[in-house]
């Protein structure tokens, strides 16, 4: 059993746990993610790792309640334990000194995935661009500890209530148009935005990683689930991911299998609620 | 009494009921019947039938135990060199293994020997004669084993009796492997048999460790270095799902079967809400290719409640290969068979799900590498066969997360673990291997076959450390 020893709410509807889990903390490396099962009857989730710290051996994980089982999870309290927590599963990734800057998108609740990323790049020398896109100025995430890790922070916000008005694209456009060099962007959030950030930087040529979070089981290579078309080539992202190259993957087919499930989603939700699961 | 040429026929629940619920099909002996198929066994001079025992079940001496009524006889007899019993009782493809070589086999059916295992596995089951729990001596050598399947399982449990101190990692939360979340539980119950045959083995003083991807959380290297193992054996098996590589595998309503039966079996989504996770079956199901994990999802896809199933197979029935009462299993349920069938493409409609499968009709040619008939597509034969589900069981190769993270592990051109066949000795010392992560995908029983072969070299092997150190 792994105890929840923090909880907070970030903004509406989005949590932050740390979780004690000595033994996938001291092997975590940014870029790689975990699974949990909240309880005996629960699904496995898979979340990217937020952070970890090696000697308390915690690791954060952020998540926003969408379906049943993240309401179940939110309904956890301090001094609770998750039933499993899994990990680390997926490639890290590639930590190095660039020649140029490190650009990490991140949208939503993928910002939070984008801080150790950040903070080892930034540790490994390099110059360090955060971009944090967010629906609205209230619902934005880990900006001051994005802060701390980072060069520069630019925020956007689809309705323009804190910093730039529109999305992370246009923040992507704008360093560019200023004429930062940048060696690589590393994007992190919803399907479309990623898809967004690629078809932004390919015709700069700036490389540009994703981090995908498909629909996935077991997270170690076995059920074929979290299969994607790289550079016409399937892969799983749990063992040949989760990072693959945004310029080759093929947005399309992820974005129309993540809604697979959609309508028993919404059935598990109502089964959950109205047996009293997902109350506080 | 005259020598019935058959064998007494295993009671089963009725094909129009079993293709509805997930109760166990094969229903198993009663003792009468049981005794009476015991009577049945000539007690060979030379029994042939160990021979085909991967594991070297002393088959005749067992059956004797059920003739004279001496079940706790039976049971020991047979796990003096069978951890599982309950399992390969139910999943060992007989056919070709020990009853192959039954002297009966020659005139008429085989002793029931498969029946007769099982019978003896859950009446010691049910009467919770098992031994009483053991534990390894504080200073014993101590074996890390990846991967809690049939080859981990086995290996594991024979370290265990010669007194070795053995952890099993498992990645997943429940230990098993492809006991627990590929064997379907209509053939294979989870809480009765499989869960216990594990729990009979940790008796043995095997600790498992569940939730631990190893590669990950430890690398082979760490096991043997800091973690303080002596030895490591790897059975990871043969869980990367092959697709087709044709088009439209994309598609929502696409699964591999591993993905498939993973979510009903260990996931339970056949008792979705009250089990989390989701499944899908619509309406219409083709399962792609022939096998016993074709067999398997194609059922299942029943029980979950498609109206219609297919089984999509490009070679002919001579060649189908899943065990024939596997095949017979499903025909008697309804699965329809479209053999010499293979599919070219998957087709969706405006929303990504899928709406057909476009399959090209064959016939077969001159044999290939493998001795069977190459199938060959027909030209101009193509056609759609309406289907909102495609569950593709063509196959599965290793699983690369040891080979990734282990420096100096020699792996062949498909991707397994180079590893000696008769003692599991890969190349890098002190590891060793065994089961479909170096055979590629096989059965349960071959699976532990390779176990215990490994145990005996680990053995040896450790017994040579310890009087280098002495």
């Amino acid at each position: 059993m792994y105890e929840i020893l923090k909880k907070e709410e970030l903004s509406p509807n989005v949590y932050a746990m740390e979780i004690d889990a000595p033994r996938v903390a001291k092997k975590a490396e940014p870029g790689q993610f975990i699974i949990l099962r909240v309880d005996e009857e629960g699904e496995r989730i898979p979340l990217t790792i937020a952070d970890f710290n090696r000697e308390t051996g915690r690791i954060l994980i952020v998540f926003q309640v969408i379906g049943a089982s993240t309401m179940k999870l939110a309904a956890m309290e301090v001094g609770d334990s998750l039933r499993d927590f899994v990990g680390p599963l997926g490639h890290p990734s590639e930590i190095r000194k660039l020649d140029g800057t490190m650009v990490v998108v991140g949208g939503g609740i993928g910002v939070a995935p984008t801080y150790p990323i950040a903070r080892a790049m930034h540790e490994a020398g390099n110059k360090v661009i955060a971009i944090m896109g967010a629906k609205t100025k209230d619902i934005l995430i880990m900006e001051e500890e994005m802060r701390q890790v980072t060069d520069e922070v630019l925020v956007t916000t689809d309705d323009g209530s804190y910093g730039i008005k529109g999305f992370v694209t246009n923040a992507v456009e704008e360093l560019v148009r200023r004429g930062e060099k940048i060696a690589q962007v590393t994007a992190i959030g919803p399907v479309i935005m990623m898809k967004s950030v690629a078809d932004a930087t390919r015709p700069h040529a700036i490389p540009t990683v994703v981090s995908l979070n498909p629909i996935m089981v077991d997270g170690t290579g076995m059920c074929g689930g979290c299969r994607v078309t790289v550079g016409g080539e399937t892969k799983f992202a749990c063992v040949d991911g989760p990072e693959f190259d945004g310029h080759a993957v093929d947005f399309k087919g992820l974005m129309s299998r993540q809604r697979m499930y959609r309508d028993l989603e919404a059935e598990e939700k109502e089964h959950v609620c109205r047996i009293g699961l997902g109350r506080k | 009494m005259a020598l019935s040429l058959k064998k007494h026929p295993m009671p089963v629940q009725a094909p129009e009921v079993r293709a509805h619920n997930f109760e166990e099909v094969a229903l198993g002996y009663d003792e009468e019947t049981a005794v009476a198929e015991a009577e049945r066994c000539l007690h060979c001079k030379v029994p042939q039938c160990r021979k085909g025992c991967p594991v070297s079940v002393d088959i005749p001496a067992f059956i004797a135990k059920i003739k004279e009524r001496d079940y706790d006889g039976a049971i020991a007899k047979i796990k003096e060199t069978n951890s599982l019993p309950a399992v390969c009782g139910r999943v060992c493809p007989q056919e070709n293994q020990c009853e192959k070589y039954c002297i009966l086999a020659k005139k008429g059916e085989a002793v029931g020997i498969g029946r007769l295992e099982r019978f003896a596995a859950d009446r010691a089951m049910a009467e919770e004669t098992e031994a009483a729990p053991v534990q390894a001596a504080p200073n014993a050598q101590r074996v890390a084993v990846i991967g809690s399947g049939p080859s981990g399982l086995s290996c594991a449990g024979d370290l265990a009796k010669r007194g070795y101190k053995v952890t099993i990692f498992e990645a997943l939360h429940k230990a098993g492997g492809v006991l627990s979340y590929g064997i379907p539980e209509f053939r294979l119950p989870k809480d009765q048999v499989v869960q216990k045959e594990i729990e009979n083995i940790e008796r043995l003083g095997v600790t498992i460790e569940t939730d631990a991807v190893a590669g990950r959380l430890y690398t082979v290297d760490e096991l043997l270095g800091e973690e303080g193992f002596d030895a490591v054996f790897i059975g990871t098996g043969a869980g990367l799902p092959r697709f087709q590589g044709i088009p439209g595998e994309d598609l929502s309503g696409v699964y591999s079967a591993n993905e498939f039966l993973t979510r009903c079996n260990l996931m339970k989504a056949y008792r979705f809400p009250e089990y989390a996770t989701p499944i899908k079956v619509g309406e219409t199901a083709a399962i792609v290719g022939g096998g016993n994990v074709a067999m398997d999802a194609a059922r299942t896809a029943l029980r979950l409640g498609a109206k219609k199933v297919y089984i999509v197979y490009r070679r002919s029935e001579a060649e189908l290969p899943a065990r024939a009462e596997e095949v017979a299993h499903a025909k008697e349920e309804g699965i329809d068979f479209r053999l010499l069938t293979n599919p070219v493409a998957i087709e969706g409609d405006e929303n990504g799900w899928v709406t057909s499968l476009r399959c090209i009709c064959m016939e077969l040619g001159e044999p290939d590498a493998s001795g069977r008939r190459r199938p060959i597509p027909i030209e101009g034969s193509e056609f759609t066969l309406p289907v909102d589900t495609v569950i593709v069981a063509i196959g599965t190769g290793p699983n690369p997360i040891i080979a990734q993270t282990t420096p100096g592990l020699e792996t062949t051109k498909r991707g397994n673990i180079a590893a000696d066949e008769e003692t599991g000795k890969t190349s890098k010392e002190g590891v060793f291997a065994g089961g479909d992560i170096v055979t590629g995908a096989a059965t349960v029983i071959l699976a532990m076959g390779a176990g215990r072969k490994a145990a005996a070299a680990i053995d040896a092997y450790l017994t040579e450390k310890r009087a280098k150190k002495g």
